[in-house]
């Protein structure tokens, strides 16, 4: 099968015991797209983004970056080759400065582990990286304070600011939003919007508003399966979704 | 010190004013102890000069074992076989009748201890947590017995070396390593540079890195780091520089025997460390003259000393979770160093 893909799946499986966290998932993620990823909780949305970014082997199936098969490589690999992820739950060095963890993940990409006489404060592109990423995240304010200081908000910003400092050309985000102050959550889909062009971005996120806002697809899934895929205006109109997903968060909301 | 405060500098630009004082603090204090080290040979007895000698290479011994536990997140129970292998690389290549060259057996000696630690950390850094103090501890016991119960080794009773090695250039002697004052200034010079070593290494890409993994492995793996790859370089630079100071330890003694790899040496280590305060450099330093002198208090007190000893170590730890250097950190005001909550 060709695919002009820069990330995509074929019967991408996960089994944790009985219990099929992933059945049988095809995802294509294009370069310059934002793919959102909706379902309920339970649905396999962050097994899905664990198994992209190689937290999690698949039980079966395949995952194919740039059209090689990636499915045995481990996580750092995935994560030199371009594939960068961020967390549901946050992810960061809670001791460091916001400086410090954006640098060190800025770092990765010339780590240059043999210079041990060097000053990790000299690689010029590699600060200019982290203040960037920084600075894109809405954290330039919080630079110099330790992480662990940071507000919920702020920690989910700067899990963001991480995953831009490793420069991918992947992001695979696991709600992004979540405690976000709707301010943050602004800020933040603005940003999605302006690095989309260069990236392909999968988006995890229960923020219906900021889903249809930034995606070009949504994927819908429920019990571990995809269920549709499509444009934000097809999945709106999809009967199946608003039954098995949409529907109820309507009634939800009144 | 690695602390937080010092990570991303540059990017603020000028220090605030009591930064600046801290600094000095942080520089003077160091400076002072220097200072009243440099007076032993002078004021004391040859006894006790020959005293912090040893416990100067327990110290460089302390300070490589807290780039492992202490930056790395590694904590090893099988320390000494690497100060052992130091030790009986040096015994061992030291001719009966003559003087060893120290260019010929430190090279050697810190080879050996380097070969030793990288193969041993290819196996024991695939595990994590408990495991790994147990299976550090195992091939620690592994080597004491191919040195205890082996020819190779001389068995229980070690090897002994008849004549201090000489450091010459040419046929001028630089350092008379045989005289105890002059070995005394080489091991304090020794110590400096240890540290000095460590703290560059630290501030490194690499010793960055370190940290990075001690705090939050999962996610330096996830940022694309290949964490085996560098614990197995924290655990050999580690188990090379325990191994120069049991080169050093051998030469002061002119013995190496089975003692100084066994399992009571790696344990006095990490307690010094404990003491000392791990995650801190200068904690190592401290911790490893706190003990020393615990145990020569304690040992002029009573037979049961080490009963004494066990017990301060047990009160220290539940009320100065950080060891002496949370202690004097407090007392000069400095910000709680950073990774207090790591563990």
């Amino acid at each position: 099968m060709t695919n002009d893909a820069v990330l995509h799946t074929e019967g991408l499986t996960r089994r944790f015991g009985g219990l099929v966290a992933n059945n049988n998932i095809a995802i294509q993620i294009h370069r310059g797209q934002l793919h959102a990823v909706l379902g309920p909780n339970g649905a396999g949305k962050s097994t899905m983004i664990n198994l992209l970014s190689g937290d999690l082997r698949p039980s079966t199936g395949h995952i194919f970056f740039d059209g090689q098969d990636i499915s045995g490589f481990s996580a750092d690999r995935r994560s030199r080759m371009g594939i960068g992820r961020s967390y549901q739950k946050t992810n960061i060095f809670p001791t460091f400065t916001v400086f410090e963890n954006c640098r060190l993940a800025a770092q990765s990409r010339e780590p240059h582990p043999a210079r041990i006489f060097s000053n990790a404060l000299s690689y010029r592109t590699v600060c200019e990286a982290a203040e960037r990423a920084i600075e894109l995240a809405g954290l330039a304010h919080r630079a110099q304070r330790h992480a662990n200081t940071l507000s919920h908000g702020e920690q989910r910003q700067l899990e963001v600011a991480m995953v831009l400092a490793t420069s991918p050309n992947v992001l695979l985000l696991d709600e992004p939003l979540a405690g976000m102050g709707a301010e943050e959550s602004a800020r933040m889909v603005e940003l999605l919007q302006r690095i989309t062009p260069d990236h392909g971005i999968l988006l995890v996120e229960h923020d219906m508003d900021a889903v249809f806002a930034v995606a070009k697809v949504v994927t819908v899934m429920v019990n571990g399966e995809v269920l549709e895929s499509g444009s934000p205006e097809q999945i709106r109109g999809s009967a199946q979704v608003q039954v098995a997903y949409l529907g109820a968060e309507d009634e939800h909301h009144g | 010190m690695n602390r937080a405060s010092d990570v991303g500098e540059p990017v603020l630009g000028a220090a605030a004013p009591a930064e600046t004082r801290l600094l000095r603090r942080e520089v003077v204090l160091p400076l002072f102890a220097l200072v009243l080290l440099a007076f032993v040979p002078i004021v004391g007895s040859a006894f006790y000069t020959e005293v912090v000698t040893r416990v100067m290479i327990l110290a460089i011994f302390a300070l490589s074992l807290d780039l492992l536990v202490g930056y790395t997140g590694l904590v090893s129970f099988g320390h000494a076989a690497f100060f052992g292998i130091g030790a009986y690389a040096y015994a061992l290549l030291s001719p009966k009748n003559e003087a060893a060259s120290l260019w010929l057996t430190l090279p050697a000696a810190i080879g050996a201890a380097a070969i030793a630690a990288a193969l041993v950390g290819v196996f024991v850094l695939r595990t994590r947590g408990i495991y790994f103090i147990m299976v550090t501890l195992a091939f620690a016991q592994m080597f004491y017995f191919v040195f205890h119960d082996t020819d190779f080794g001389r068995g229980s009773d070690g090897i002994t070396v008849n004549f201090k090695p000489d450091l010459k250039l040419g046929d001028i002697t630089l350092i008379d390593l045989g005289n105890s004052n002059q070995f005394f200034y080489f091991v304090l010079a020794m110590l400096v540079a240890a540290f000095l070593f460590l703290r560059t290494v630290l501030a490194s890409p690499l010793g960055r890195a370190l940290h990075g993994i001690k705090v939050n492995e999962h996610r330096m793996l996830s940022l694309g780091y290949h964490v085996f790859g560098y614990k197995l370089a924290s655990f050999t630079i580690a188990g090379t520089l325990a191994g120069f100071a049991g080169y050093l330890s051998a030469v002061q003694s002119g013995f190496a025997n089975p003692e100084i790899l066994s399992w009571h040496q790696s344990g006095n280590v990490l307690l010094m460390i404990i003491l000392g305060g791990t995650g801190t450099l200068y904690g190592a330093i401290g911790g490893a003259f706190v003990f020393a002198l615990l145990e020569q208090v304690f040992e002029a007190l009573t037979v049961h000393w080490q009963l004494l000893l066990g017990l301060t170590i047990i009160l220290l730890v539940l009320f100065l979770p950080g060891g002496l250097s949370e202690f004097v950190a407090r007392v000069i005001r400095k910000p709680v160093r950073e990774h207090a909550d790591d563990e």
